[in-house]
C-alpha cells in the first residue's frame, strides 16, 4: 500500500510529507526531487522506480503530489487517490498552490490522517468529510451527532448525511459533452467520439430515491418491445435513441440495477456532484467542419486558406468559438484576413488564432492568411500541427436527451411534482483537430 | 491568520524559543508552537529534542492540537522509545473516550507508533476497540491489526487477532468488512501458507454481498482479495463473474481495473463454448476504450494493463483500433504506449489506417516516439505480409526526408524485412546506400553493412562501401566490427577474385588489434574456414537465413499469465513480476491463471500452457506452473555461471561437431584451393601461421596447434573420440552390466516457444551407479547462446547437478548440443506432487527458464538393492498390510526368466522364485538412493500376458512410481 505521500512547490521543496510505511525513509523524499522534480529530461512517465522505490506523481499547476510506495500497489488506485486527494484540497480551500497548501498545512495532514490509514484509502467524500474535520475541534457534539457522522463516513451512503431540509426543492442537470474529432485534410472522419458527463446540482430533502432516464437505444428497444409492436411506434422512438459505448457512474448509483435492468437509480450526495460519464462514437453530430487549404509557394511563403461550416440548427448558436492555425517556427511575418470575427497571429504560439464570438447554424466563414518564412538551411521539414478547434453549442452532439428524473422521498411531505428540475445541454470541443 | 508564516522561521535559536513556548500556560501559544514544530519537521528539520516538551501537550482536550501531537510521535516515538512510553497512558484513556472519533484516533495513531515497549500495552485497548460499537472505530481498529503485525506479527498471533480479524469478515458494516478484508490480505501476503484467508464460497458470497455496498477503495480491497480465490468449478466461476461485472461501469478506474482483472482470471475457467464466455469478452472491452479517457496518469496505467490483456486475449479489442490513435496533446508516455498497442492490433482488416496514422506520427517532433514510429511501420510489415510492400514505399518516403534519425530508424527496419521476405525488396538498396554517409549510430551502422554484406553481388560498389567503414575499424562498437567482418567475408566468397585484400585486412585487424574475444574469435573461425575448405565456408557462411518471427516482443507466456493475474497493480505497469521490484518475502508469492476444470464432464483446455499435470507419467511435462512459494525457492537459487574449467568428458561430445568440421577440413589441407595458400602465404607475422604452416608440411602436432588458439579448441582432442555421447559414458562405466538399466526415451521438455528460442529435451538414466540427466539442449533462436547453468527445485529425493552444466561454448542459432549431467542426491528434499517430478531452472544469457519434467524413479534404485532372503521374509511381515498395493501389467510376453533378468538390469533384484499351479512367483527387492525398501511380488503365469503386481513398502507413497518403472522398464 501506499507507505507515504509528499507534496512539493515547483522548486522541489517539501511542504507536506507524511509517511505511513517504516520502509519509506527521508531519503525516499529527496530521491524524488533529485530523479524527477530536478530531472533534465521531460517526465517520461508518471511512474518512476528509484532504487526499488516507487513514485506515482501528479502534477497540478507548479504543485507535484507524489505517492511512493515499495510494495506491488494497486496503481490505478493510487492515481485515483492522488486525483481524489485534489478534490478534497480543493473543496476545502480552492486552488491548489503553494500559498493554499502552506496555509492549511495543518488541515491537509489532519485529512491525511483521516483518508489515508496506513496507507490505505478511507472514505474521502467530502460531503461527510466537512462534518468531521473543520478545524474547529469537535467538542459541540452530542452523542447523537457523534454516531450520526460516524454511521455515515462508514455507512452504506457515506456520500449523504441525513435530516438535509430545503424549503424549496430544486434540482439542476447538465448535460455537458466534449466532442472529439480528429480529420484527415480531405475531410475523412479518421476517430471522433463524444465524452459527455451528466452533472446534477441537488438541493432535496431527506433521504430522497432517485430514478434518472435518458433516450438509451437499449431502454427505448426494449420498451418497444414489450409495448406495441406497430411500424409508428418503432419509429419515433427508434429515430431518437442513441447507442452508448459505456458508461460509468458515481457511486451512489446502483450498478447492480443497471447491469440488470439499465436503469439508473440512486439517493444523490447533496450539492453537485456528476452523476455519470458516458462515450458515444455512433451518429454524433459534429457542429463544425474545418476544410483546411495549405499551399507553398516557393521556399519562403505559404498560403492558408481555412473555411469554417457550422453544421446545426439555424436558430441554435455557437459560441466561443476559435479557430488556431499552427504555423512553422521560422515564420516571420503573417497576414490576414478573415470574414467574421478577429484573427491575430501569435507568435509566441506559433499559430494564427481566429475567433469568433457568436456562430449561427448552418453558415460558413473564411480565413485566408499569407504567412512569410525566413529561409532556414533545417533539413527537417515542419511537423504541420493540426488545426484545433474550440466551441460551445446549446446542444449535446451525442443525441442524448433527459427523458425525466423522478424524486421519490417517502417519509417527507413532498412528491415528484413538487420538485422544480432544470435541464441544460452543452456541448463543448474536446480535441477537435483537421489534419492540414 | 495563515499558517505559512510556520515555514518562514529559520533563525538560529529556534529551538529554545519553541521549547519556551511549548511550555507556555497559553492555549493558544502552545497550538501556535506545535504548528511550528510540524513545520519544521516537514521541511526536514530534525526537532526531536522537543519531544518531552510536545509530549506534554498531547493531555488536552482540543482535538486540533491532540492531532498534531501524535503526528509528531508518529515520527519520533522510534527515535526516543523510553519517552514515547509517557505516550500510553493517553491512549488507553482515549480509548475509553464516550466520542467514537476520539477512540479511533487513539487505536489509529497508537498502531503507527512503532516501539515494541509501546505494543504490549496497546493490545487491551486494540482488543476493545475491534469490539467497539461503533463501526468506525471497528474499521479503524482491523488496520491497526495489520500496523502491529508488521511491528511484531508472533504478538499478533498470540493475541488471537488473527482470529477477531476473520470474525469482522462477517460484520455488517461494509467498511468494517473491507478494512479487515485489506489488513488480512496484507498479513496472508507475509505468511503465503497460513491459508489466513480462508476463501470458501460462503466466505466469497459475504465478500460479494459487501462489494455492493461499501466505498470505491472498499471495492477495490475486495476484489483485489476475489482475485486471489479460485474458484471450484466453471459454475461458481461464472456465478462470481455475474456479480463482479457491474463493477466495469464505476467511475473510479481502479475498481474498473481490479473488476477486469477478476474477470480475466476467472473467465480462464469457463469453457469457450459457453454463451456466457462470449457475452463476457464483450462486455470488457467498451470499460477498458473507456479508461483512455481518463487523467493521463491513469490512461498511462490503463495502457500498459490493455498492453498485457491484448496479449493474453487480442480478440477482446480487436475492432477497437481507432481508440489507440495518438493524439497531438497526449503525454509522451501515453504515446508511446498507444503505439505499440496499435502495432498488437494491426491486422490485415486495418493496415491501411495504421500505416497512414504512423506516417504521420513518423513527423512529430519527440525523438522517441518518431523512431518508435518509424520501427512499428516496420514491424507492420513483417506482421501483415500483403502491407509490406507499402510500408516499403511509407519507409522510403521516410528516408527520402533526410532527416538523420528517422533515415537510421528505417535503414534498421528494413534490414528485418529483408530478413522476413527475402529476395523480394532489394530494389531499394540503391537508395539506401545513397545514405550511408549519414549513418552515426551503431545498430543503424550495422544493418547497413549487413545490407551491404547479403546482398554483395547486387552491388556493384560493393567493396568499396565496405572499405569505406574499414578505415575507422577500431573506433567502431563491437556490433559494427562484428558485422563489418562478416559482410567482408560475405563479399569475398560471392567475390573472390577482387577482394582478397580486403578481406585479409579485416581478418588481421579482427585476430590482432582487436582486445574483444568475440570479435577474435569470429575472426579466427573465419580465417580457418577459408584457409581449409572454402567450399565448406560458402556453405557455413552463405547458409540460408531461417525467417524471423513475426512478433519479436510479446511477453513471454509464464510471465504474461503472471502479469494477467496483477492486473492494475505496479507489477502491470512495469512488466515484471513483483519479486523483481519488491524487497523481501512480500509480494513475492507468485500467482497464476487458475486451469480449466469443468464441473462436468473434462473439457479440454488447448490453450492453458499450465493445465495442471498431466497424470499419465509420460505427459508432455509442463512449463512450471508457479506453485506458491516452491517457485520462490527456484527464483532465489543463485545461478552460477558455469566455470570455465578444462573440458570433461561429458562435453567433449559436443565440441566433435565444431571440430569434425575443422578437423575434417585439416585431413585435406593439403590439397586446398589456391586462394588459402594464398593468404596463408601472407601470413607472415601472425600467430596462426606458422601452426597453419606446420601444418601443410605434414606435422603431427595439429592437436597442440589447436589447442593452443584461443578458447574454440578442446584439450582433449586426442581423447577417445567414439561415434556419439553414449559411447563415451558406455565407456565410463557401463561394466558387468547383464542387460543396460532401461532409459526412457527423450522427450521435449521446454519447447523451444516458451523459453526465447531454447528447446530442451532430455531424459534420465542410471550408468554404473551415477544418475545422470541428459540434456539435449537445441537453440531455435536467432541470436548465440552462452552462460548455462540449472538449477533443481527442492524435490522428493534430494536431487542435485553434481557439478556445473558443461556447456562451454556458445551455442549458436540452430545448432544442438548433448549435455550431460551427473546428479547426486544430497540435496534438499520437499515431497512433489506427483513423487517424481522434478522442478528445473535453465539459465542463458537471454533469461531464466523453468521447466518440470518427471523422471523414473528407478534410476535411484540403488545397485546393493539385494535383500537377504531371510530379511526380506520378515520385512514383508512387518510391513502393515494396509501398505499393500496392488497393480496389473497387461501385455507383457516375457517369462519369468527374461522379466527377471531385464529388471535386474534397472536394479531390481528378484530374491526367489516360487511356482505355483503355473504361476511363477518372483520376490523381488528394491532399493531407492534415500534407503527406502520397496518389496514386490510379481505373479507371471505362462501364457497370461497379464502380469499382477504386489508392492510394500514403508512409504506406499512410492508404490505408484515404482509400478511405473516396473511396466516401463518390462515393456521396453
Amino acid at each position: 500500500m501506499i507507505g507515504g505521500l509528499f507534496i512539493y512547490n515547483h522548486k522541489g521543496e517539501v511542504l507536506i510529507s507524511r509517511v505511513y510505511r517504516d520502509d519509506i525513509g527521508r531519503n525516499a523524499v529527496d530521491a524524488f526531487r533529485v530523479n524527477v522534480i530536478h530531472a533534465r529530461q521531460q517526465v517520461r512517465s508518471p511512474v518512476t522506480n528509484i532504487a526499488r522505490t516507487s513514485f506515482f506523481h501528479v502534477k497540478r499547476s507548479n504543485i507535484w503530489l507524489a505517492a511512493v510506495t515499495k510494495q506491488n500497489v494497486n496503481a490505478a488506485m493510487v492515481f485515483e487517490f492522488l486525483y481524489k486527494m485534489c478534490d478534497v484540497m480543493a473543496s476545502y480551500f480552492g486552488k491548489i498552490s503553494e500559498e493554499n497548501i502552506k496555509n492549511n498545512f495543518v488541515l491537509i495532514y489532519e485529512l491525511l490522517d483521516e483518508i489515508l490509514d496506513f496507507g490505505y484509502p478511507q472514505n474521502s467524500e467530502t460531503g461527510s468529510l466537512k462534518t468531521f474535520i473543520t478545524q474547529q475541534g469537535i467538542k459541540g457534539q452530542t452523542k447523537e451527532e457523534q454516531s450520526q457522522i460516524t454511521s455515515q463516513v462508514t455507512g452504506q451512503i457515506g456520500w449523504r448525511r441525513e435530516g438535509i431540509k430545503y424549503r424549496r426543492n430544486e434540482l439542476f442537470l447538465d448535460v455537458l459533452e466534449s466532442v472529439n474529432l480528429l480529420m484527415s485534410p480531405q475531410g475523412q472522419v479518421l476517430s471522433a467520439h463524444v465524452s459527455g458527463r451528466v452533472v446534477m446540482k441537488s438541493y432535496l430533502s431527506g433521504m430522497p430515491e432517485c430514478k434518472f432516464g435518458m433516450n438509451d437505444k437499449i431502454i427505448i428497444d426494449k420498451a418497444g418491445k414489450g409495448g406495441v409492436t406497430n411500424e409508428a411506434g418503432k419509429s419515433t422512438s427508434g429515430k431518437q435513441s442513441i447507442a452508448i459505448d459505456d458508461c460509468t457512474f458515481n457511486q451512489c448509483v446502483r450498478l447492480s440495477k443497471f447491469d440488470s435492468e439499465r436503469s439508473i437509480s440512486f439517493i444523490p450526495p447533496d450539492g453537485e456532484y456528476e452523476l455519470m460519464r458516458y462515450r458515444t462514437t455512433k451518429d454524433i453530430i459534429l457542429p463544425f467542419r474545418v476544410i483546411p487549404l495549405v499551399r507553398e509557394v516557393g521556399r519562403t511563403k505559404l498560403e492558408v486558406k481555412v473555411v469554417i461550416k457550422s453544421n446545426f440548427k439555424p436558430s441554435l448558436l455557437a459560441q466561443k468559438i476559435e479557430v488556431r492555425i499552427p504555423t512553422p517556427l521560422n515564420t516571420s511575418g503573417v497576414q490576414v484576413i478573415c470574414m467574421k470575427g478577429k484573427a491575430k497571429y501569435k507568435a509566441s504560439e506559433n499559430a494564427i488564432v481566429w475567433k469568433i464570438k457568436r456562430m449561427a447554424g448552418m453558415k460558413e466563414s473564411q480565413i485566408s492568411a499569407e504567412i512569410e518564412l525566413l529561409p532556414t538551411n533545417d533539413k527537417k521539414k515542419w511537423a504541420r500541427p493540426p488545426i484545433s478547434m474550440n466551441f460551445e453549442v446549446p446542444f449535446a452532439p451525442s443525441g442524448l436527451k433527459v427523458r425525466y428524473l423522478k424524486v421519490f422521498e417517502s417519509k417527507l411531505n413532498y412528491s415528484d411534482h413538487d420538485v422544480i428540475k432544470w435541464v441544460r445541454y452543452i456541448g463543448r470541443s474536446g480535441i477537435y483537430e483537421t489534419r492540414c | 491568520m495563515t499558517d505559512s508564516k510556520y515555514f518562514t522561521t529559520t533563525k538560529k535559536g529556534e529551538i529554545f524559543e519553541l521549547k519556551a513556548e511549548l511550555n507556555s500556560d497559553k492555549k493558544e501559544k502552545k497550538k501556535e508552537a506545535v504548528k511550528k514544530v510540524i513545520a519544521s519537521m516537514t521541511v526536514g528539520k530534525d526537532v526531536s529534542a522537543l519531544f518531552p516538551d510536545v509530549v506534554n501537550c498531547m493531555q488536552t482536550d482540543n482535538l486540533e492540537l491532540k492531532k498534531l501531537v501524535y503526528l509528531y510521535l508518529m515520527n519520533y516515538a522510534k527515535s526516543q522509545p523510553d519517552m514515547a512510553i509517557m505516550a500510553v497512558n493517553t491512549f488507553v484513556k482515549d480509548c475509553e473516550d464516550p466520542n467514537p472519533l476520539i477512540r479511533a484516533l487513539a487505536v489509529r495513531t497508537m498502531g503507527c507508533i512503532r516501539v515494541d515497549k509501546i505494543t504490549e500495552y496497546l493490545c487491551e485497548p486494540l482488543r476493545k476497540c475491534l469490539k467497539d460499537e461503533d463501526p468506525y472505530v471497528r474499521k479503524t481498529a482491523a488496520v491497526c491489526v495489520a500496523k502491529l503485525h508488521d511491528i511484531n506479527a508472533q504478538l499478533v498471533e498470540d493475541q488471537g487477532f488473527l482470529d477477531t480479524l476473520k470474525d469482522l469478515i462477517s460484520d455488517s458494516n461494509p467498511m468494517v468488512v473491507a478494512n479487515a478484508v485489506a489488513a488480512l490480505s496484507e498479513i496472508a501476503e507475509s505468511h503465503p501458507n497460513s491459508n489466513l484467508l480462508d476463501l470458501n464460497p460462503q466466505s466469497i458470497n459475504k465478500l460479494l454481498t459487501a462489494l455492493n455496498e461499501c466505498t470505491e477503495w472498499g471495492q477495490i480491497f475486495i476484489l483485489d482479495c476475489l482475485a486471489n480465490y479460485t474458484p471450484r468449478d466453471d459454475r461458481e466461476s461464472q456465478s462470481i463473474c455475474e456479480r463482479v461485472t457491474p463493477r466495469l461501469s464505476h467511475a473510479n478506474s481502479a475498481v474498473v481495473l481490479s473488476a477486469v482483472k477478476v474477470l480475466m482470471k476467472f473467465m480462464e475457467m469457463l469453457p469457450k463454448d459457453l454463451d456466457y464466455y462470449g457475452t463476457l469478452l464483450k462486455k470488457l472491452a467498451p470499460p477498458l476504450v473507456t479508461l483512455l479517457s481518463a487523467e493521463p496518469e491513469l490512461q498511462y496505467v490503463a495502457l500498459r494493463n490493455i498492453n498485457l490483456i491484448v496479449q493474453k486475449r487480442p480478440e477482446i479489442l480487436k475492432h477497437e483500433m481507432k481508440v489507440f490513435f495518438v493524439k497531438y496533446n497526449d503525454p509522451i508516455y501515453v504515446k508511446l504506449e498507444k503505439l505499440d498497442i496499435m502495432i498488437r492490433l494491426a491486422s490485415q482488416a486495418n493496415i491501411a489506417q495504421v500505416l497512414a496514422e504512423l506516417k504521420e506520427y513518423a513527423t512529430e517532433v519527440d525523438v522517441d516516439f518518431v523512431r518508435k514510429a518509424v520501427r512499428a511501420i516496420g514491424r507492420c510489415a513483417i506482421k501483415v505480409e500483403q502491407s509490406a510492400e507499402r510500408c516499403v514505399s511509407t519507409l522510403l518516403d521516410l528516408i527520402q526526408t533526410k532527416v538523420n534519425y528517422v533515415v537510421q530508424e528505417a535503414i534498421v527496419v528494413i534490414k528485418d524485412i529483408f530478413r522476413k521476405y527475402p529476395n523480394k525488396y532489394e530494389s531499394v538498396i540503391a537508395t539506401l546506400c545513397e545514405n550511408l554517409d549519414s549513418l552515426d549510430e551503431p545498430e543503424a551502422r550495422a544493418a547497413m553493412i549487413w545490407i551491404v554484406g547479403e546482398y554483395a553481388e547486387r552491388i556493384d560498389n560493393a567493396d568499396e562501401l565496405l572499405e569505406s567503414f574499414l578505415e575507422g575499424f577500431h573506433d567502431e562498437s563491437t556490433q559494427v566490427q562484428l558485422q563489418l567482418l562478416t559482410a567482408i567475408v560475405k563479399l569475398f566468397l560471392k567475390k573472390p577474385t577482387e577482394t582478397q585484400e580486403l578481406v585479409q585486412q579485416v581478418l588481421s585487424l579482427a585476430t590482432q588489434d582487436s582486445d574483444n574475444p568475440d570479435l577474435r574469435d569470429r575472426g579466427y573461425i573465419y580465417w580457418r574456414l577459408l584457409s581449409t575448405d572454402p567450399v565448406a565456408a560458402k556453405e557455413v557462411v552463405l547458409a540460408e537465413k531461417p525467417l524471423i518471427s513475426e512478433e519479436t516482443d510479446l511477453i513471454e507466456p509464464t510471465l504474461l499469465e503472471e502479469l494477467i493475474c496483477h492486473i492494475g497493480t505496479l507489477a502491470s505497469v512495469y512488466h515484471k513480476p513483483p519479486s523483481a521490484f519488491v524487497e523481501g518475502s512480500r509480494g513475492v508469492m507468485h500467482k497464476r491463471l487458475p486451469a480449466r476444470t469443468g464441473s462436468g464432464e473434462g473439457t479440454e483446455c488447448p490453450d492453458v500452457g499450465n493445465a495442471a499435470g498431466g497424470s499419465a507419467p509420460e505427459a508432455a511435462p509442463s512449463i512450471i506452473p508457479s506453485q506458491g512459494d516452491l517457485l520462490g525457492d527456484l527464483l532465489n537459487l543463485d545461478l552460477a555461471p558455469p566455470t570455465t574449467t578444462g573440458p570433461t568428458p561429458s562435453t567433449s561430445g559436443m565440441q566433435m561437431g565444431g571440430m569434425d568440421l575443422l578437423g575434417g577440413g585439416l585431413d585435406s589441407l593439403v590439397g586446398t584451393a589456391l586462394c588459402n595458400i594464398l593468404i596463408m602465404s601472407k601470413l607472415n607475422s601472425s600467430l596462426l601461421s606458422p601452426q597453419l604452416g606446420g601444418d601443410i608440411g605434414g606435422s603431427p602436432a595439429m592437436g597442440a596447434g589447436f589447442g593452443a588458439a584461443p578458447t574454440v579448441m578442446p584439450a582433449s582432442l586426442n581423447a577417445p573420440v567414439g561415434g556419439g555421447l553414449g559411447d563415451l559414458f558406455d565407456l565410463g562405466g557401463g561394466v558387468g552390466m547383464p542387460m543396460g538399466a532401461y532409459i526412457p526415451p527423450k522427450t521435449v521438455w521446454l519447447p523451444a516457444m516458451k523459453a526465447k528460442g531454447l528447446e530442451i529435451s532430455g531424459t534420465f538414466a542410471r550408468r554404473a551407479g551415477v544418475i545422470q540427466m541428459e540434456l539435449v539442449l537445441t537453440n531455435k533462436a536467432m541470436s548465440v547462446m552462452t552462460d548455462f547453468a540449472i538449477q533443481f527445485n527442492r524435490n522428493s529425493f534430494g536431487l542435485a547437478p553434481a557439478g556445473p552444466l558443461q556447456v562451454l561454448t556458445p551455442l549458436g542459432p540452430n545448432q544442438t548440443i548433448e549435455v550431460s549431467l551427473p546428479l547426486s542426491t544430497v540435496g534438499p528434499v520437499m515431497k512433489m506432487d506427483p513423487l517424481n517430478n522434478l522442478q528445473v531452472a535453465v539459465k542463458n544469457n537471454i533469461d531464466v527458464f523453468y521447466f518440470s519434467c518427471q523422471y523414473p524413479i528407478s534410476m535411484l534404485f540403488v545397485e546393493d538393492g539385494k535383500m537377504e532372503r531371510q530379511v526380506f521374509l520378515a520385512t514383508w511381515k512387518d510391513i502393515p498390510n494396509d501398505n499393500e498395493s496392488q497393480f496389473q501389467i497387461q501385455d507383457c510376453h516375457l517369462n519369468s526368466e527374461a522379466a527377471s533378468n531385464k529388471l535386474q538390469g534397472s536394479n531390481i533384484f528378484t530374491i526367489a522364485k516360487r511356482t505355483v499351479e503355473g504361476q511363477d512367483m518372483l520376490y523381488m527387492s528394491i532399493k531407492l538412493s534415500n534407503g527406502i525398501w520397496v518389496l514386490a511380488e510379481l505373479k507371471v503365469q505362462a501364457g497370461n500376458p497379464n502380469y499382477t503386481i504386489s508392492l510394500k513398502c514403508r512409504a506406499p507413497e512410492v508404490s505408484q512410481c515404482v509400478f511405473q518403472c516396473y511396466e516401463a522398464v518390462l515393456k521396453n
